[in-house]
C-alpha cells in the first residue's frame, strides 16, 4: 500500500523482532492494534459505521433501495460495494492513484460475500422476480495506516449489523402491478442476520514467520502475504495472495489455519461489542469531534 | 489478541499541559490585538488595523514583535539544531534528506566525515562512491550548519556523535513537542539510547558504544531480547506523551517509562487509549511532586 523508505538496519531490526515474537511496539505476531468502533454516525444512511485501527480510519455507509432482482436469481436481493480512497488518506492516493487499491478491495469484498454461507440474500427479497432490496455499501478510506483490508471488512460488518431495512407490505395486486406499502413508522424495520458475515485477516510473511495486522513499516519489510476472509463459523470464504514474493505450500496452509482461528476470535469480539453498543443511549454518540 | 472499543469508551485526551499559567491560545482568524504599533511576525496577518492569527497556537510577544507559534506545523530549522533525516535522493556532491521541513534538507558531500576520519579534499572518486556511504532510505543524525536563501537547511555530520543510524526504531512527532536542550543524545538507564531530533523525529536504539568508526559502519547483529523490550516500551511511552501533547525530553520519557514499569503494564498495553491517559497523568503528577 503506502510505500515507505526504510534503511537496511531498520529492516534487519524488524526481521529479528518478528523472529523474537516482539514487534517494534511490543505486540506479539498475532496481536492487533487497538480498534475504536462506532455505528450510526451518518443519519442519512440506513446504516453506518466508523472504525479506527491505529492510524487507519474507515467510514462505511449503507443505503437500501428497491430494484429488480437479477434474472438468474429472482428470489434474492444483492449487495453492491464501492470503495473510495480519499486523497486525504495518503499522498499516493492523489488524483487517480487510489483507484487500483479501491478496485482490489472492492472485488475482494464481493468475492468474500459471494458464498451462500455469509449472508442470506433471500431475506432481501420483497416480491419474487420483481422487487428486491439492494444494499449499496459505500466505503470511504479517510486515513491509511496499514492493514486496510481488515479495517474495511470490520467496518462493513458493523455497518451491515446496524442497517435498518424498512418493512414493506405487498398491498393489493392491481392486475399486473403490485403495490408496495412502506410502513409509516420509521422504527418499524428489520435487521439482517450478520453472524456469518466474514472478517478479513491479513497475514504478512517476514522471514520464516507471519504476522497479523502489519504496520506500514512491517508491510514494507515483507514480500508476500495472504488476505483471508473468514466467516463466523471459522469457514474461509475467500483468499487472496498479495505481494510479489512467493509462498511455500506448507506455510500457506499454516497461514490459512492461523487466519481462520484469528478471524473467528475477531468475529466473536466484534459481535459482542456491537451488541453492547445497542444498549447504549443515543446521547452517548461521539461522532467526528474526537 | 484483539481489543475493540466503542468510541464512547475512549477517554477524551485533554491536553495534559505543564502546570504553568495558561497561555494566550488562538485559533485561525481570532483577534490578537486592536492596538497598533506592533510588528507582525509569523502566523499573523493584518486586516483593518487589527492583528489576527492565521494559525492555531500560542501567541508569543518579544518587545514589539507579535508572532503565533503553531502547535502542529512543519519543522522550522535553526542553526545548531540536531535533526534526524532520511535520505530521499543522492545527487551530485550532495544528499537530499527528508526532515519534516517544507523543503528537503541538503547534506553536502564536504560536510560529512569520511570513514577513518581522513581530512582531505573530496575527489571525483568520492563523488562516485557516495551511494556506498548513504543511499536512499538511510537514516542520518546531523546538525544544521546553515540555512539557504530558500529556507532549505544545510546539514553536517562533522562530529563523531553524528552519522548514519543503525538498528532501532523511529518515531515521528510534532516538532513543537521537542524541547530545546543542551544535549539531544541520551543514554537512558533502562538500556537504550535516544536521539531527539528538533524536527520531531525521535530515534530509539540499543545503547550506543563509543567507538571511533566514524558513524558509517552498521551493526546488523540481533539485538538482545531485554534491549528490545526496553526499546519497545520507550517507543510506546514517547507515542503516549505525543498523543497527550506533552513535551518530550529525557526526564519526561524516563518518568513515563518508570510509571509504566511500576504500574506493571505490559508493553503492548501502552497502546490502549485509557492506559495512554493514565501514563500521561502519572507523569504530570510526578512533575508536580518534584516541584514541591
Amino acid at each position: 500500500m503506502a510505500e515507505i523508505l526504510l534503511s537496511e538496519a531498520e529492516k534487519a531490526y524488524i526481521h529479528h523482532g518478528v523472529q523474537d515474537d516482539l514487534r517494534c511496539d511490543g505486540r506479539t505476531r498475532l496481536d492487533y492494534r487497538p480498534i475504536i468502533l462506532e455505528t450510526g454516525l451518518v443519519s442519512n444512511a440506513s446504516g453506518s459505521a466508523r472504525l479506527r485501527l491505529a492510524n487507519s480510519d474507515i467510514l462505511v455507509g449503507v443505503k437500501v433501495e428497491l430494484a429488480s432482482p437479477l434474472p438468474d436469481k429472482p428470489k434474492e436481493g444483492r449487495l453492491e460495494f464501492f470503495v473510495d480512497c480519499s486523497a486525504n488518506a495518503t499522498p499516493e492516493f492523489e488524483g487517480r492513484g487510489g483507484e487500483d487499491l479501491a478496485n482490489e478491495i472492492c472485488r475482494f469484498l464481493q468475492r468474500s460475500y459471494a458464498s451462500g454461507d455469509t449472508i442470506n440474500l433471500s431475506e432481501l427479497s420483497v416480491l419474487t422476480g420483481q422487487q428486491c432490496w439492494v444494499l449499496y455499501v459505500d466505503i470511504l478510506i479517510l486515513e491509511c495506516g496499514g492493514n486496510l483490508y481488515d479495517a474495511v471488512s470490520l467496518a462493513v460488518k458493523s455497518a451491515l449489523y446496524a442497517t435498518q431495512i424498512p418493512s414493506i407490505k405487498v398491498a393489493t395486486m392491481d392486475g399486473d402491478q403490485p403495490e408496495l406499502e412502506l410502513s409509516d413508522d420509521p422504527y418499524d424495520t428489520k435487521r439482517l442476520n450478520t453472524e456469518n458475515i466474514p472478517c478479513v485477516v491479513t497475514l504478512m510473511k517476514i522471514g520464516n514467520h507471519y504476522l497479523v495486522d502489519p504496520t506500514p513499516e512491517e508491510e514494507c519489510c515483507s514480500s508476500s502475504g495472504i488476505v483471508v476472509a473468514v466467516s463466523g463459523n471459522k469457514k474461509i470464504t475467500a483468499v487472496r495472495k498479495i505481494g510479489s514474493g512467493s509462498l511455500h505450500p506448507d506455510s500457506l496452509v499454516s497461514m490459512l489455519k492461523t487466519g481462520s482461528e484469528v478471524g473467528a476470535v475477531v468475529n466473536t469480539i466484534l459481535m459482542k461489542k456491537l451488541l453492547e453498543e445497542e444498549t447504549l443511549e443515543v446521547s452517548q454518540k461521539v461522532g467526528f469531534m474526537r | 489478541m484483539v481489543d475493540i472499543r466503542l468510541a464512547s469508551e475512549v477517554p477524551p485526551f485533554h491536553i495534559v499541559a505543564d502546570s504553568t499559567e495558561p497561555k494566550h491560545l488562538v485559533t485561525p482568524g481570532s483577534l490578537i490585538t486592536k492596538e497598533t504599533g506592533f510588528m507582525r511576525g509569523h502566523g499573523t496577518y493584518m486586516q483593518d488595523d487589527c492583528l489576527y492569527s492565521s494559525v492555531a497556537g500560542v501567541v508569543e510577544r518579544v518587545n514589539q514583535l507579535i508572532s503565533v507559534r503553531p502547535l502542529k506545523s512543519r519543522y522550522h530549522g535553526e542553526i545548531g539544531d540536531v535533526v534526524i533525516g532520511r535520505v530521499t535522493e543522492v545527487s551530485q556532491k550532495r544528499w537530499k534528506l527528508d526532515t519534516n521541513a517544507r523543503l528537503d534538507s541538503v547534506l553536502l558531500l564536504q560536510s560529512v566525515n569520511l570513514p577513518g576520519g581522513e581530512l582531505r579534499r573530496r575527489s571525483a572518486e568520492d563523488e562516485l562512491a557516495m551511494r556506498q556511504y548513504l543511499k536512499e532510505g538511510d537514516l542520518v543524525s546531523a546538525e544544521v550548519q546553515n540555512i539557504f536563501n530558500d529556507g532549505a537547511l544545510s546539514l553536517h555530520t562533522r562530529s563523531m556523535k553524528y552519522g548514519k543510524l543503525s538498528q532501532g526504531c523511529l518515531i515521528k512527532v510534532s516538532p513543537s513537542l521537542i524541547r530545546r536542550q543542551k544535549t539531544h543524545f541520551h543514554n537512558l538507564p533502562c538500556g537504550a539510547s535516544i536521539i531527539m531530533g528538533n524536527n520531531g523525529f525521535v530515534w530509539i536504539c540499543p545503547t550506543l558504544l563509543d567507538d571511533g568508526a566514524g558513524g558509517f559502519v552498521q551493526n546488523l547483529e540481533t539485538v538482545p531480547h531485554a534491549d528490545r523490550q526496553a526499546i519497545s516500551r520507550l517507543r510506546n511511552c514517547v507515542t503516549a506523551l505525543a498523543h497527550c501533547k506533552m513535551m518530550i525530553y529525557d526526564t519526561s520519557i524516563m518518568h513515563a517509562y518508570d510509571a509504566s514499569v511500576n504500574a506493571g503494564l505490559e508493553i503492548k498495553d501502552l497502546l490502549l487509549p485509557d492506559k495512554i491517559k493514565e501514563i500521561a497523568l502519572m507523569v504530570r503528577k510526578q512533575f508536580e511532586m518534584e516541584k514541591e
